[in-house]
């Protein structure tokens, strides 16, 4: 049990997908102007992770095994049909958020965290149960810096800053500060 | 953030521009990551050192190059509904085709730069110039604006790399340029570093912009010549 916890808490925290590994950075920047939107497009991101990490285990298991050298193309197509899956899902149950999230919905896509679960899966070799429990954590991790980012973004709105740094570079130094706040997780792997 | 124009509202019809202008505005004026800021997570990283943005920098050229030439080769041919898909087959082929030539022939960058390679496929870079350029032009100019924008993108990754390992490391490309005094912000070389250091070169690019803007539009008229007679100028 606690191998799962220690998969599921090192994906969310120590190693979580966006301040610490820098992947789908794109979302992060791009959509993370109010919380709500932010929420929900982790939440959605969350989906598309879990579907995906069940994709690479039962292609890993059936047939990547015969032709690794398949591995790239196929979790891509797998990615991108689940990504349609999801779009058409949302677009029937809440109109309003497909509108929000907009470009950024089709593009997870190219959001390379999802690619690089299924990558990371597959190196260190976790079975279906692991690689579920870290869909899990990597999603949580994403909401969690996804709803932080906007959280201060928010606020930002109000405050005065130069015209000169407004713009995509004081998102990057709030991002390195949230960053430099998630370093401190990194102790958490020695007490395991 | 990805500017959206680059990606929703593509040209209609092939560039018209001289193509020696398709290559050179990769380079700066359409440059990757300073101007379209597409590909922001290889340019965060995988810069910790200068070696690993030039290596980086060459497989993403090539892939550019490779897929560009393929998907304008075909452009007539690929079905309007499924063209994005179609892309992003080709580009991964690709990138499967670096991913296992580097691991062969270079071991040590492939190790180093891990599942990034793998990645290149997530690399907005890649589907935008295929939607905007390549599936609009010949093979010629294609092939030009692939390498423009690749050389543009590794010159971008090489700048933020000089910024980290510099700061960081106290050297460059593996030599030692700060003096021996110097101690290294280790910081530079953690997470938070690839943040702060693009975002002080954004900060650095967005303060240029602006100085350059202002000194256009005040416009002062610089020293005119007097055309005043002669005994006037000299009260």
């Amino acid at each position: 049990m606690s191998h799962y916890f220690w998969i599921f808490f090192s994906a969310m925290l120590v190693n979580n997908f966006t301040l610490v590994m820098f992947l789908g950075l794109c979302s992060f920047i791009g959509v993370t102007a109010k919380v709500s939107v932010a929420f929900r497009l982790g939440i959605a991101d969350t989906f598309v992770l879990l579907i995906t990490s069940i994709s690479a285990s039962v292609l890993n298991k059936w047939v990547l095994v015969h032709a690794p050298y398949l591995r790239i193309i196929a979790f891509i197509l797998v990615i991108a049909s689940m990504v349609q899956i999801t779009e058409m899902a949302v677009k029937k149950w809440s109109p309003t958020l497909f509108r929000e999230l907009g470009i950024y919905l089709p593009l997870i896509t190219t959001n390379c965290a999802i690619l690089a679960l299924a990558i990371f899966q597959t190196n260190r070799g976790y079975g279906f149960l692991e690689g579920v429990t870290f869909a899990f954590g990597a999603g949580a991790g994403l909401i969690l810096a996804l709803s932080l980012m906007a959280s201060v973004r928010e606020r930002l709105e109000l405050a005065d800053i130069p015209s000169v740094a407004r713009g995509t570079a004081l998102v990057l130094f709030v991002a390195g500060g949230l960053s430099l706040a998630f370093m401190g997780f990194s102790g958490l792997m020695t007490a395991q | 953030m990805h500017d959206l124009d680059s990606l929703t509202a593509v040209p209609s019809g092939p560039s018209t521009a001289p193509p020696l202008e398709d290559f050179l505005k990769g380079l700066w004026k359409e440059n990757p990551v300073f101007a379209q800021m597409l590909g922001m997570c290889p340019t965060m990283a995988i810069t910790n050192s200068v070696m690993n943005a030039i290596a980086m920098g060459l497989a993403t050229t090539f892939v550019l190059f490779g897929s560009g030439v393929f998907v304008s080769i075909f452009r007539k041919r690929i079905a309007n509904e499924v063209r994005i898909t179609t892309f992003i087959l080709i580009i991964a082929a690709f990138v499967q085709i670096a991913d296992m030539g580097l691991e062969a022939t270079m071991p040590v960058s492939h190790k180093a730069l891990g599942p990034f390679i793998a990645l290149i496929v997530a690399n907005c870079l890649l589907l935008a110039r295929q939607e905007s350029f390549a599936a609009r032009n010949n093979v010629w100019r294609s092939a030009l604006d692939a390498l423009g924008m690749g050389i543009g993108f590794t010159l971008g990754l090489c700048v933020v790399g000089s910024v980290r390992e510099i700061l960081g490391q106290g050297s460059w490309l593996g030599i030692r340029v700060m003096p021996a005094t110097f101690e290294p912000w280790v910081i530079m070389n953690l997470p938070p570093g690839g943040f702060f250091s693009f975002g002080f070169v954004l900060l650095g690019l967005a303060w240029w912009n602006e100085r350059k803007s202002r000194r256009a539009s005040l416009r002062i008229p610089v020293a005119l010549p007097d055309t005043r007679p002669l005994f006037e100028q000299a009260v």
